[in-house]
């Protein structure tokens, strides 16, 4: 069975045919619990998510600050597995027919080995992998695997990325290119990176693809601003927190992400 | 042949990784987007420095008179009497300035600093030593200096974090993860990924993503380059081993570097045990490890069966990470270098006995390599030389040691950590 790339750049296409950007969520598996994290996943679709990024947690989430940190070290504390996040995955996207990718480092992927773990995303309806520590010069048994299988490579850009780098970068990725809106962890922030929109438009210089801008966006107001520039808004901390403070209260945690992805999704469609 | 004033030595033609960064299948450059523009611009400044007289110089005259090198080589008869009769010599690294070997790296690192025009530097600790000579360092050139340091960390070497401050730096209490050396790395990428402008990150060993393997590694080869001019001066002859401790491997491949094309010296690199490898408590990463990425390069790591990194544990504050240098996981699949684990125990018994029988308290990391060389002594008979290199000194480490010997007059300085009283008490009658 072949991944969902397509499904992911139709997806894109019909949010810019509507003249918007699109609204993508990052949750991790296995936070609060594997089911508790299923149903978020379903809840941030349910309130407006074009696409959602699962994240695999890791022991050591270098690039994460403290709100995802605090929600992988609890995700792994309850045992998660790679079958639980195939598993959300796979739920996740036959429950709501719309693409779902996994965000994760990249020794999990190369010690689970790197064919089974595309074949079995695959499997599981997956969309396609983030790997923001694989940089494109190590990418290569990856991108092999993730195009045998239909998976899309989403590579991460920085402010700091210089063009000739953006250029290589964005040849060797697919589905849709990461632009990290400013230097720094995952994590709310008072007000989008100034950065953003002169990367936005250096990597369009360059490609085709989407380009969709994450790191620090976490309310309606920063979506309209970066969908001003952007193809899709990537929004994580701000819904992990929303789990975090509804601790114990599924039900409240769950109405908390899908209200966020309601007034988020009411964000892209205005466009600063 | 280097001139005895020579202390900058960095690796010849030939021993040098890939230019990906690869030693065999070891190595690489696994780090996000945001941050390969500072370690390529790392790369670049040392292969420009590297071919600057100027550089040299300046860290020539740098070790000679702030660190004093060449550090001393001390025979140690008393000690070596319970080695099986072996002649045991000690490369003195404990005699810098600060305490350790860490110094040589960390003044090379900061000249590349300033060339480079940045004015912050930021490094990990695990025992505190890197932290000191980074400290000290950027005392000495007016740099603004974070110290991560894990939170279990700061309290057993609580004497460095105050060394630390005492010297100027901000010292971070990491409380992720094992609060050890691996979250205090994590933290310190985190600083570097938002702050990577104005600062360096002046990575502490000869892991992390390339070029620091042998940037590192170069700094640290006058090590070797020393001992084995000075073995030769003084015996006539190569050792048959050199003997260093591994966490993350950098005094053991300053050591052993030199000796590489002298195929016969084993180099004989041991790592902690903790309470012994079958127990799970240990960080001896080549010996139980597997082969997967951590901080930025492909090596042997300690992890699960999914690549979730496991807690490591050791006494050694400096030896307790789950990683090791890439250059070392070669070196143990080519078979060019051999590994051994020591527990907690045998390392504290070592060090008791070299306090005891030589007037030099080592470092409780130094003190791995001391245990191994009492083991491979008594392998190899009373015919054999053996150089050990002695990283650091242990004034650092008092605290722990009087706990594990119980040497405070008083059962309260003790009561916190006196769960293993009677061992200790039994481990002191055998070493004395």
């Amino acid at each position: 069975m072949s991944g969902n790339i397509q499904l992911l750049s139709d997806t894109l296409a019909a949010a810019r045919a509507e003249d918007r950007a699109a609204l993508i969520a990052y949750l991790p598996a296995g936070f609060p619990t594997v089911e508790g994290g299923i149903e978020a996943v379903k809840a941030a679709f349910d309130g407006g998510a074009d696409v959602v990024e699962v994240g695999l947690p890791h022991s050591d989430p270098v690039l994460d600050g403290p709100v995802i940190q605090t929600a992988d070290d609890i995700a792994l504390r309850g045992g998660v597995r790679i079958a639980d996040v195939l598993r959300t995955v796979r739920e996740a996207h036959q429950a709501t027919g719309k693409p779902v990718l996994v965000m994760t480092y990249w020794n999990p992927v190369d010690r689970y080995g790197v064919a089974r773990f595309a074949a079995e995303l695959a499997q599981a309806g997956g969309a396609g992998c983030i790997l923001p520590d694989l940089p494109v010069e190590e990418s290569e048994a990856w991108r092999a695997a993730a195009g045998e299988h239909g998976l899309a490579t989403v590579f991460v850009v920085a402010p700091s990325s210089r063009d000739e780098r953006l250029a290589r970068i964005t040849a060797a990725g697919s589905g849709f290119v990461y632009a990290a809106s400013l230097m720094g962890v995952t994590g709310t922030r008072a007000s989008v990176g100034e950065q953003a929109a002169d990367l936005v438009r250096r990597t369009k210089a360059g490609t085709d693809l989407p380009v969709c801008v994450g790191l620090g966006v976490s309310n309606a107001a920063q979506a309209a601003e970066v969908a001003g520039f952007a193809d899709g808004v990537i929004v994580g901390s701000a819904f992990v927190k929303r789990l975090l403070d509804a601790a114990g209260d599924e039900a409240a945690g769950l109405a908390a992400v899908r209200a966020l992805a309601a007034e988020l999704a009411e964000g892209v469609r205005k466009r600063a | 042949m280097p001139a005895e004033h020579d202390f900058f030595l960095p690796d010849p033609e030939g021993l040098s990784p890939s230019a990906a960064g690869y030693f065999g299948a070891f190595g690489g450059k696994f780090i996000p987007e945001a941050l390969v523009a500072a370690v390529d611009e790392v790369a670049a400044e040392y292969d420009k420095a590297k071919a600057d007289p100027a550089f040299a110089a300046e860290l020539n005259e740098l070790q000679a008179h702030y660190t004093g090198r060449p550090s001393a080589l001390t025979e140690v008869p008393r000690f070596a009497g319970h080695a099986g009769g072996a002649r045991i010599f000690l490369k003195r690294e404990d005699l810098n300035h600060t305490g350790s070997h860490k110094i040589n790296n960390v003044l090379g690192q900061a000249l590349l600093t300033k060339r480079m025009g940045k004015t912050r530097v930021i490094a990990e600790t695990g025992a505190g030593q890197h932290g000191v000579a980074t400290a000290t360092a950027c005392a000495l050139f007016g740099l603004e200096c974070t110290i991560y340091m894990g939170e279990v960390d700061t309290k057993r070497q609580a004497l460095n974090v105050a060394r630390m401050r005492m010297l100027g730096a901000e010292v971070v209490s990491v409380t992720s993860g094992s609060r050890t050396l691996k979250d205090a790395i994590n933290e310190a990428f985190r600083d570097w990924v938002a702050n990577v402008d104005r600062t360096h990150y002046l990575f502490g060993t000869v892991a992390g993503p390339h070029p620091f393997p042998a940037l590192v590694r170069d700094f640290h080869r006058v090590i070797g380059v020393e001992a084995r001019r000075q073995l030769l001066e003084r015996t006539g002859r190569l050792p048959d081993a050199a003997v260093a401790c591994v966490g993350g491997g950098s005094n053991a491949m300053g050591l052993f570097h030199a000796f590489l094309p002298d195929t016969g010296v084993r180099l004989v690199g041991c790592e902690p045990a903790g309470h012994g490898v079958a127990t799970g408590e240990h960080a001896a990463t080549l010996t139980a490890g597997e082969p997967g990425i951590l901080h930025g390069s492909r090596s042997y790591v300690l992890q699960d069966d999914e690549g979730q990194i496991t807690e490591p544990y050791s006494i050694s504050a400096g030896l307790d990470y789950p990683g090791v240098g890439p250059e070392h996981a070669y070196l143990k699949d080519s078979g060019r270098a051999e590994y051994r684990a020591v527990t907690d125990d045998a390392a504290m018994q070592a060090l008791l006995l070299l306090s005891r029988t030589e007037g030099i308290i080592p470092a409780i990391e130094s003190a791995h390599a001391l245990a191994g060389a009492l083991e491979l002594g008594r392998e190899l008979g009373p015919e054999a030389l053996l150089v050990v290199n002695l990283s650091g000194r242990g004034d650092k480490d008092m605290d722990t040691a009087a706990r594990y010997f119980g040497l405070y007059d008083t059962d309260a300085q003790v009561a916190a950590d006196s769960e293993d009283t009677a061992d200790t008490a039994e481990i002191e009658r055998d070493a004395t």
